[in-house]
């Protein structure tokens, strides 16, 4: 299933490697799409580096996943960043993971503005925490909302929250 | 931690001396914001010195839905996404899926799908034309676009059975083909619909209101576009040209001859003027398209039980009911690879792709739409500031911001 | 007819209230809550080809203090309950609701943690449109259902609202969910966009009865 990375990209994660060791875990690939598996502690300064260095100007799409009840999971959360070169057109996914009790991510809305509703969405649905976001509030849910609905353990139709109206009549009004 | 909205709604610091500052709360329901969105504004004046986009009024768990429908059934619930370009958004999730699948496409399939692309083009931009300009006066533009709207409903209701959310595709083909009345029909539609939107363009394109509140009105750079992940017509005017239809092409779009357009001033008039000319090189590729339709099937590899049967084998051989059940049984179903993948198509708005995890099994572990109105709608307090209240109708309207896209 | 042969042609005799039932049902103005797809739909009716203005309400209002008819068209969700609710409340009297597509009248295919199953558990509603989303037509239909509607049943005082005080549509879900399991989502209801309490003068007494009534009472 798992292709060939093309020279440039080979060069580039072997670039990662020198510069943060022990930083990049694996590569994979599948169908076209490009991974680097990154160490979470380091996940930032890699992004910065791809951007800086490797040219991946654009952050194309940020979101993460609950692997509770996914076949042979190791970590509970994995978070991926859809990198994009501009100019030349090359994609890359660089995915990272976290874990319970506090999951706990750096920030990327230093290096891509377009994070910053990404990430508050992934707060949200997720609960994982960005460090040093600049305004990390719930972004879909209200403000008074306990829980994160996308983890696998919320039941999907939810815990009574659509229940707790006032019902209006026609009396009143 | 745990900030809240009534935490930000204050002023910024620096400003907050300045105690003539006041604050409008903008939505969730208002004209302008067609749908459901709440901006809270701090004023100066009439100048907006900050704004505070609040989203979620439509948040109806749509990810989560995708965990629990199968990759066929989730159709229903894509359409519901950017519903003013349904099929485009079913094309998108279904090339997400055949991309995991690994299935090949007949070359018939990639052309209808490429002409449905290109129908919900104009589906989508003529909407977007004619409800800016209904925000900024111009009633008749919206009228307009909305009889030819009508038209392209027609169109899916004859092919699907459905005007507004046909639910077309299918993982590996179609729900149906498409006959010779509704080339016809389509043929007639492509004829008229030129000089209808020369109307559009004569209406709009040197009014001098029109133009006065557009030019200049929330321009976009073309680093900020790269920087705030702007993708589409938007991205487009700005300067920025990518298209996926040109840059990674799917479907079968490396067959046609069309130019992707694109602007530099990155106003809310360039925007405009981007989403006019796309519809006209649609329709290039929509006439491309009817003239070299390829015959055969349009469900792809019906043997490797991917793609569902058709109706009579179904119901006159034991083989084809089988394969039914196969497929429809909820402990069969498919068998992806344990992957996940992000596939993304060009879909009118920008960018939409969906990230699937799968686990084996026929439905998504987890299906994560990477929404371009929510990426466009993150811009809005960039291209406001400095403007006045009347600029936020333009601003908003160029955007195209889809509600149930934003919020899922 | 003795009267009229008095009076002559150009006076007709009516009841007051036929003939203040008649003028309101002429001069509907619909106050469009259109949150999602179905709200294209409502956009396609007011447009050229299905053309709301034969049925006279065509004069489409965002603002509710102007508006008698109000179209939820599209899904409500929970954070959109309360503004629901609030923009219902500012709308004058006499006011009537069309419930618009399935999402509105049931929930439709969102059967989620967010979707409220039916804007009618929360609201009073007088026509329900099925579809997803319904066909023009079809709201055209609803319009002259609910025309038909005001004309029988309207009064000039608006005596037929007084005996409806009780909530009218089916029974809320809560109880679907153990008491120890449940969020109470929209709890603060001081925060900006809740119906604070008390702005509307029996809400609260309203929802407890509609939950005492559950423990064997018939609410209907």
């Amino acid at each position: 299933m798992s292709e060939e990375f093309p020279p440039v990209l080979q060069a580039l994660a072997e670039a990662v490697s020198a510069e943060f060791p022990g930083g990049l875990l694996s590569r994979t690939s599948f169908r076209g799409n490009l991974r680097f598996h990154v160490c979470p502690d380091k996940a930032h300064e890699i992004l910065k580096y791809l951007k800086t260095r490797g040219g991946f100007g654009m952050l194309v799409e940020l979101s993460a996943a609950d692997y509770l009840q996914y076949p042979d999971a190791e970590d509970r959360y994995g978070v991926w960043y859809c990198l994009l070169d501009v100019e030349n057109g090359r994609r890359l996914i660089v995915k990272t993971k976290a874990n319970d009790p506090d999951p706990t991510l750096d920030s990327v809305v230093d290096l891509w503005e377009g994070a910053n509703w990404m990430e508050r969405e992934v707060y949200d649905m997720y609960g994982i925490v960005f460090r040093n976001h600049p305004d990390l509030r719930r972004i879909l849910l209200p403000d008074e909302f306990v829980g994160h609905p996308l983890r696998r353990d919320y039941p999907m139709r939810g815990k009574g929250e659509r229940h707790n109206f006032p019902v209006l009549t026609r009396a009143e009004g | 931690m745990a900030l809240k909205l009534a935490d930000v709604i204050a002023p910024p610091a620096d400003v907050r001396e300045r105690d003539y500052l006041w604050t409008l709360n903008f939505g969730p329901q208002h004209p302008a914001t067609h749908t459901t969105l709440r901006i809270v504004l701090n004023l100066d004046g009439e100048v907006i010195v900050n704004s505070i986009p609040d989203i979620g009024f439509l948040h109806s768990g749509f990810e989560k839905l995708g965990e629990h429908l199968d990759f066929n059934q989730y159709v229903t619930i894509v359409d519901r996404m950017n519903y003013i370009s349904p099929v485009a958004n079913e094309i998108a999730w279904h090339h997400s899926v055949e991309t995991l699948l690994g299935i090949d496409l007949t070359p018939r399939c990639q052309y209808i799908r490429v002409i449905f692309s290109e129908l919900m083009r104009l589906h989508d931009h003529l909407l977007c034309v004619g409800a800016a300009a209904l925000d900024l006066g111009a009633f008749t533009a919206f009228l307009y676009a909305f009889n030819q709207r009508e038209k392209i409903n027609e169109l899916n209701e004859w092919a699907s059975g459905q005007r507004f959310h046909p639910s077309y595709t299918r993982v590996g083909g179609l729900q149906r083909d498409i006959d010779d009345v509704w080339i016809g029909k389509l043929r007639a539609f492509i004829k008229q619909f030129p000089s209808a939107l020369a109307d559009v363009t004569g209406l709009l394109n040197r009014n001098r209101i029109f133009l006065d509140r557009t030019r200049d009105i929330g321009i976009l750079t073309r680093e900020e576009a790269i920087n705030r992940s702007v993708t589409g017509p938007v991205a487009r005017a700005s300067g920025l040209v990518r298209d996926l239809r040109k840059d990674e092409p799917y479907l079968a779009y490396k067959d046609f001859d069309f130019k992707v357009v694109a602007a530099k001033e990155g106003d809310c008039l360039a925007r405009y003027l981007v989403r006019m000319e796309e519809m006209r090189e649609s329709i290039k590729i929509i006439s491309q398209a009817i003239e070299n339709l390829p015959s055969g099937p349009v469900n792809a590899s019906v043997d490797e039980r991917m793609v569902l049967p058709n109706q009579l084998s179904v119901y006159r051989s034991i083989e084809g009911l089988i394969h039914h059940f196969e497929l429809f049984m909820t402990n069969r179903k498919w068998k992806p690879p344990v992957e996940e993948v992000y596939a993304a198509t060009e879909s009118p708005n920008g960018e939409l792709g969906f990230y699937i995890v799968s686990d084996g099994t026929g439905t998504a572990y987890r299906a994560r739409t990477r929404p371009p109105s929510l990426v466009h709608f993150a811009l809005f307090n960039h291209l406001a500031q400095g403007h006045t209240i009347s600029e936020v109708a333009p601003i908003l309207g160029s955007l195209n911001i889809i509600a149930a896209e934003l919020d899922r | 007819m003795a009267l009229e042969d008095f009076l002559g042609d150009n006076i007709f005799v009516t009841k007051l209230n036929d003939i203040a039932s008649w003028c309101r049902k002429n001069s509907l103005w619909p106050m469009p809550f259109a949150t999602a797809c179905c709200g294209i739909e409502l956009m396609a009716t007011g447009a050229s080809k299905h053309d709301i203005a034969r049925f006279g309400a065509e004069a489409f209002r965002f603002s509710p203090r102007q508006c008698d008819l109000m179209i939820v068209a599209g899904r409500v969700v929970m954070k959109m309950v309360p503004v629901l609710q609030r923009i219902w409340l500012q709308m004058p009297e006499p006011k009537w609701c069309i419930s618009m597509g399935a999402c509105a009248s049931s929930g439709g295919v969102f059967d989620t943690y967010s979707v409220v199953q039916g804007i009618d558990r929360f609201l009073p509603v007088d026509v329900y449109i099925p579809g997803c989303p319904p066909r023009p037509e079809q709201l055209l239909q609803a319009v002259i259902d609910l025309q038909d509607k005001i004309q029988r049943t309207g009064t000039v005082l608006g005596s037929e609202f007084d005996r409806r005080i009780r909530p009218e549509g089916p029974r809320p879900l809560a109880l679907e969910v153990p008491q120890e399991l449940q969020i109470v989502a929209p709890g603060n209801y001081a925060s900006s966009n809740r119906l604070v309490p008390g702005s509307c003068h029996n809400s609260q007494a309203n929802l407890l009865q509609g939950l005492s009534g559950l423990k064997g009472e018939n609410l209907s």
